[in-house]
């Protein structure tokens, strides 16, 4: 019977990281729903509304950090898969540069919407 | 000796009689995961109709939330969140080496307590859509 039931690979960081982010994912991502679905009610949402939150720099920090630390989970979880399915070589350069490349297109539109709410003017485009 | 657990070949369909709970809580995991991730970028695409306008953003929002299709897919989304939460928790723990013995019913308290979150959510996902 296997000893090691984990995905980790001993000594290894990509899973390690992905249980760090999973710690901080679990409780903002309950915040998230919680507030859009109980708290407030999604078919209320207004651009007004999004807009008062947004302007708080406590909840745009969080909101930004939510941001990145989710997409660095969901690329890192895609790409650990792949891995132990055993994608290598060039394949494998690929689908990590494709994932770095669709990650900050992610980020960088998902700030200028944050922004947009919380009328930061900061990026030139 | 570490050992990396031998979960055998994913993509072959016809063992899924043999699987045991821990390998559907794995392939759960990566369901909910793929389905996660696809969303997050769908979820940055449809509100970043904020870029156009204020009456754009709303309208799409408001839009969106009008249709059954939308509030049961949103339940279903509820029901995958609330799964990839509680199964990674589950596996924070197993990586931590805590109770490992009780990892399958784990594995099911995870399902049950996913089904109740999602069935009591429901009246609040689908209230105002009639």
């Amino acid at each position: 019977m296997a000893e090691h039931y984990s995905s980790f690979e001993r000594g290894g960081r990509r899973w390690l990281w992905q249980r760090i982010t999973a710690a901080f994912l679990v409780i903002v991502l309950a915040f998230h729903f919680f507030l859009l679905h109980f708290v407030h009610h999604a078919d209320e949402v207004t651009f007004a509304m999004s807009s008062a939150r947004m302007e708080q720099w406590t909840y745009y920090s969080l909101m930004i950090l939510f941001l990145v630390t989710a997409t660095f989970h969901g690329v890192n979880g895609v790409f650990n898969a792949l891995v132990n399915q055993g994608i290598e070589g060039t394949r494998k350069k690929a689908v990590k540069w494709t994932l770095v490349a669709a990650s900050l297109l992610l980020i960088v539109q998902g700030v200028r919407t944050a922004n947009a709410w919380a009328g930061i003017t900061l990026l030139p485009f | 000796m570490s050992q990396s657990y031998n979960r055998g070949l994913i993509e072959d369909f016809g063992r899924w009689k043999e699987f045991s709970a821990g390998m559907w809580a794995w392939i759960f995991h990566k369901f909910t995961g793929w389905v996660l991730v696809g969303y997050l970028f769908t979820h940055i695409a449809v509100l970043s109709t904020a870029l156009t306008g204020a009456a754009a953003y709303t309208e799409t929002i408001q839009t969106l939330e009008s249709l059954l299709v939308v509030r049961i897919l949103e339940v279903g989304l509820l029901a995958v969140a609330v799964f990839h939460i509680l199964n990674g928790l589950r596996l924070l723990l197993v990586d931590l080496g805590v109770g490992l013995h009780a990892q399958d019913k784990s594995f099911y308290a995870s399902l049950a307590l996913t089904g109740a979150i999602v069935v009591a959510s429901v009246p609040t996902f689908l209230a105002g859509v009639f």
